[in-house]
């Protein structure tokens, strides 16, 4: 007898995670009524982080381009932010949008110049990019020059919703600056989550997943692979450039060489990515608690903090190259975002 | 007219400098196809060990450098033996990462071990000589030295390269790592005995590095970045062509630096950046990759 099979994605368990995820969502959503200040710093840096870390574990697990760039990105986001609401007057949370904007439209000239270059090459070009833009916001004299400069702090205390917030909550205008901070860190960490999660189970998702395993391959199969990795590329430094704008709205102050640090906006975000698991949306997710701990406890000992790291990157290539979730789901073929796609029978429970 | 003529000798000798800096990073990707990413921390590496031995023998830096060569040596075949050669392989990820995470390691264990002060190599007298070439142009003794020390430096590679038993050893592991293999080549051996010869190069662009101008622990990555530039404008796999690369970059710097000082590192990057956009293979390409 013909048997009858369909493609599937994800299976009981994924409606699960979908659930639990549903309500982590509510939790952290409601979480500014009840936690304390410093928590909520500590929430908006592990957003952030695991924000880029997503990005770059998109460009580099699935689209195989590994960049050392990304803080091009950071710091135009950051720029962008200074330069729309101290010099235009607009919102900053309008600003950490066209900030995006912003961004995905300079990765247009920066994709030209670098997609020249292949494998570690296009690494090492990326930074090279990221320096250009650095000395070259070392010259914006009215944003501070190389020394660069602070946000009034009436920009800050005057975003979309404060009054709001405070009469809400009954706190005062700085508390509740970092609450509103703290759910769009929030917005933009958990919409960067789905959004790679939908990519990936798209076609385009396929497309990539076909890329990362085989380019030509890929491209006999009918892939436009340049489109394909330009797309993602832009795609990315959009949303790197957003997480960016964010960024320096919470410091709120501002410099070529902290925007565009390659350590703090891509060397700790490739660790992240590497430690949790390149290639799956739950190893950013990992990576990004273990960093948090390690630079809690750690982060005191300075030089000897970043030795261990940098052992740290060598051990895990060496001996876990597809880091703990890798390791993890190896072994129990825990799945919390189902992309893979599956032939099963029909009529069987999928 | 001589100013703008002194800018470009001048550009030519720092060349000289970015082609001694590059010249490792080029030996190892045509050798082995690996970027290094911590090379430009091995090259201050090297200039704090040249610093060691010049002030616990109390030596020249030149002589300092000739102890510190084989130390160094010894230092890149076991840093391949036991370490990059496993990352060795299809994918990129891992050198990259692997070496990423020496340079902080590298980095870090220089700011821990001598602090973040400024170093220099002391010359002595000839830092300050120079020679004469009339018409109120000079040349400093010492960035004459650098060029000339890049030219013997290829020099010496190429001989090696095409002269001897180990460096047809290098072309073969080169152009067809499993053939080589089965010819009797001990690709690992190689590898590290590539790496070995890289940081004796690296030793003579640390020794002009420190004499020439103030170093620390941090500058690293910069000299990374000047060196790839020379690696890629020069074509990858070619010698001369990193040679060119090196005084590409040290011209559109010194040039630079004539209009604005603050532009002399932008116009370094610049010129990569054109050159890439015109001639993304470089100006005398060689190897495909």
């Amino acid at each position: 007898m013909e048997q009858a099979y369909r493609i599937a994605v994800g299976g009981r368990f994924g409606r699960l995670a979908a659930l639990a995820g549903a309500a982590m969502l509510v939790f952290f959503v409601a979480l500014p009524a009840f936690a304390g200040r410093a928590t909520i710093e500590d929430l908006i840096f592990v957003f952030y982080m695991l924000a880029l870390a997503q990005y770059w574990n998109l460009l580099a697990g699935y689209a195989g381009l590994i960049s050392v760039g990304q803080q091009a990105f950071v710091g135009l986001g950051g720029y962008t932010l200074f330069a729309l609401t101290v010099m235009a007057g607009l919102d900053p949370l309008l600003a950490i949008v066209l900030a995006g904007l912003v961004a995905g439209l300079l990765a247009l000239p920066t994709a030209f110049v670098v997609f020249r270059l292949h494998g570690a090459y296009f690494a090492i070009g990326t930074w090279v990019v990221a320096e250009v833009y650095r000395l070259v916001f070392a010259q914006w004299k009215q944003l501070g020059g190389g020394t660069g400069t602070s946000l009034p702090p009436e920009i800050t205390n005057t975003v979309f919703g404060i009054e709001w917030v405070k009469s809400l909550f009954d706190v005062r205008t700085s508390a509740a600056r970092d609450m509103i901070l703290y759910w769009a860190a929030l917005a933009l960490a958990a919409g960067t989550v789905l959004a790679v999660y939908l990519i990936l189970r798209s076609r385009h998702g396929l497309a990539l997943a076909a890329i990362r395993d085989s380019e030509p391959a890929a491209a006999s199969a009918g892939v436009d692979n340049f489109r394909t990795k330009l797309a993602v590329y832009v795609a990315t430094a959009m949303g790197t450039g957003m997480v960016g704008a964010l960024i320096y709205l919470q410091k709120a102050r501002i410099s070529p060489d902290s925007a565009f640090a390659v350590l703090d906006w891509t060397a700790y975000v490739i660790l992240i990515v590497v430690i949790g698991g390149i290639g799956t949306i739950e190893g950013p997710i990992v990576g990004v608690l273990v960093f948090y701990f390690l630079q809690s406890y750690l982060a005191g000992y300075g030089t000897w903090y970043l030795i261990l790291l940098g052992a740290l990157a060598i051990l895990v290539m060496l001996f876990a190259p597809r880091g703990i979730w890798g390791y993890v789901s190896e072994r129990t073929n825990l799945v919390l975002f189902p992309i893979r796609r599956r032939l099963v029978r029909s009529g069987d429970g999928a | 007219m001589t100013a703008w003529l002194d800018t470009l000798l001048q550009g030519v000798m720092l060349g000289g400098l970015y082609a001694l800096f590059a010249a490792g990073l080029s030996l190892i990707f045509g050798i082995m196809r690996l970027v290094n990413l911590a090379h430009g921390d091995l090259i201050v590496l090297a200039a704090f060990v040249v610093l060691v031995v010049t002030t616990a023998l109390g030596l020249d830096p030149f002589l300092a450098a000739l102890v510190a060569a084989p130390l160094l040596f010894g230092f890149g075949y076991a840093l391949q033996h036991l370490l990059l050669n496993r990352t060795l392989g299809r994918d990129i990820l891992p050198p990259l990462l692997v070496t990423f995470g020496l340079s902080i390691i590298v980095q870090n264990g220089l700011l821990q071990g001598f602090s973040a002060d400024s170093r220099r190599l002391g010359a002595g007298a000839l830092e300050t000589q120079s020679v004469s070439l009339g018409g109120g142009l000079a040349l400093g003794v010492m960035p004459l030295l650098t060029l000339a020390s890049a030219v013997a430096a290829i020099l010496a590679l190429n001989l090696l390269f095409y002269r001897t038993s180990l460096g047809r050893a290098f072309r073969a592991t080169s152009d067809d790592p499993e053939t080589a293999q089965l010819m009797g080549i001990d690709n690992r051996r190689i590898f590290a005995l590539a790496m070995g010869v890289a940081m004796t190069v690296v030793t003579v662009a640390a020794l002009h590095l420190g004499m020439r101008a103030n170093f620390d622990p941090t500058i690293g990555p910069a000299r990374l970045i000047y060196a790839f530039e020379a690696v890629i404008i020069g074509g990858l796999g070619s010698l001369w062509g990193t040679l060119a690369g090196g005084i590409v970059i040290g011209l559109a710097q010194t040039i630079g630096a004539r209009i604005d000082p603050e532009w002399q590192i932008l116009a370094g990057h610049l010129a990569f950046l054109t050159v890439l956009a015109l001639r993304p293979r470089g100006l005398f390409p060689r190897a495909v990759d």
